[in-house]
């Protein structure tokens, strides 16, 4: 990984370079959101600026669910009684809106970065 | 109900302008409905088989199946369309000049016409895929759902409607600007798809550099809503894109264009009689 890292960083341009550093530097922080019955549990969770951050998100719906943020530029479909993990890129503070596409009525959280 | 209908109909517009243009770029063409309806068929068992993969798919490769999936589908689908329109502006202008009707044209290009039918297959793939897993949600709730079926299946035909509409709109054009309706329209959809498909390696952390957003006109126009939907096939657009997209959009079209004038000018029965 750190080898692939810095021969990227050497072949990349300068202002490159400095993108990937930012998007690479930092320990994950992790982040945790639940699906039931078609709503986010926390509705609301937090998390520090510029770092990458690890969203895991649980359905714990038996139906599968899209989660969906322009924000945070994610579209996943989580199968029902499943976990995933994102990844995001570290992010400007600020709040970030997140819903269930195939239950926007309900499914709807913010990710506030601060 | 009407929840229902719209988020199956946004996410089948796509597919359904992707088959109304193919259906009126390959007018004419003998078979070219029987192609076109096998694309549709085989998208439909492909989208079947992914949904009830889905699982599988998202866990697959380290958790980045699902994006490394889309992205493939998108990127067949980009250079599906770009070979389609080099070859059209190599071989089809002058086939369309001597026969003067496009659709003709295409007869002789079938090779080209299985790039389209690939094309329509993977869209409703795609898309298709989402909305059984939708449906497949509501069937399995087991509460009331008959009027959120009936909403789901109100949407499919929709897009079938988008479709229809799709093909009497273009084929009023007449055939001599058909063709450059239809290169232009196959172009901003392949530059449209191309940055899509970098969204999902951005997703997957696979591209890393330019994530920073270009623009957020989401408050305006967001690109879930039925016209942010229309123009998002059409042209591409994205109500936050990354600046990564963005190179990718403005790439794509670039070459498409380049690489289109260099076969239109590099072969000698493509250029006008009086030159």
């Amino acid at each position: 990984m750190k080898s692939s890292r810095d021969l990227l960083s050497r072949s990349a341009l300068a202002f490159s370079c400095l993108l990937l550093l930012g998007a690479s530097g930092g320990a994950q922080e992790a982040v945790e959101v639940s699906i039931k019955d078609h709503r986010f549990q926390p509705a609301e969770v937090r998390a520090p600026a510029d770092k990458p951050i690890t969203l895991v998100v649980k359905n714990l719906d038996s139906t599968p669910e899209e989660f969906e943020s322009k924000g945070l530029r994610v579209e996943k479909i989580i199968a029902g009684a499943s976990t995933v993990a994102l990844r995001i890129r570290p992010l400007a503070a600020g709040r970030y809106r997140f819903f269930g596409d195939y239950h926007e009525d309900t499914a709807q959280g913010y990710l506030v970065v601060e | 109900m009407i929840g229902a209908l719209i988020i199956v109909f946004r996410e089948v517009i796509e597919a359904g302008l992707v088959i109304g243009i193919v259906l009126a770029v390959t007018r004419g063409a003998r078979g070219s409905k029987r192609w076109i309806a096998g694309g549709v068929l085989a998208g439909v068992a492909g989208a079947g088989l992914v949904a009830m993969f889905a699982e599988a798919l998202s866990a697959a490769i380290a958790g980045k199946g699902q994006e490394l999936f889309n992205a493939g589908v998108l990127a067949l689908t980009v250079v599906m369309l770009v070979w389609h329109n080099i070859w059209m502006a190599g071989h089809g202008r002058a086939l369309a000049r001597e026969l003067s009707d496009v659709g003709r044209a295409v007869v002789a290009g079938d090779r080209s016409f299985v790039a389209l039918t690939v094309v329509v297959g993977l869209a409703v793939l795609r898309e298709g895929s989402e909305v059984a897993l939708f449906l497949y949600g509501i069937l399995a709730s087991g509460e009331t759902a008959w009027n959120l079926l009936a909403g789901g299946l109100a949407g499919l035909g929709l897009g079938a409607l988008v479709s229809v509409l799709t093909f009497l709109g273009l084929v009023t054009i007449p055939p001599r600007h058909l063709f450059t309706v239809t290169s232009a329209l196959i172009t901003l959809l392949a530059a449209g798809l191309a940055a899509q498909c970098v969204g999902f390696l951005q997703q997957a952390w696979i591209v890393t550099a330019l994530t920073q957003t270009v623009w957020d006109t989401s408050a305006v126009l967001p690109d879930n809503s039925v016209p942010g939907r229309f123009l998002h096939t059409l042209i591409g657009y994205t109500d936050q894109p990354s600046v990564m997209q963005a190179l990718v959009y403005a790439a794509t079209l670039a070459f498409i264009v380049i690489a289109t004038r260099l076969a239109a000018g590099c072969r000698p029965q493509a250029r006008a009689p009086a030159e």
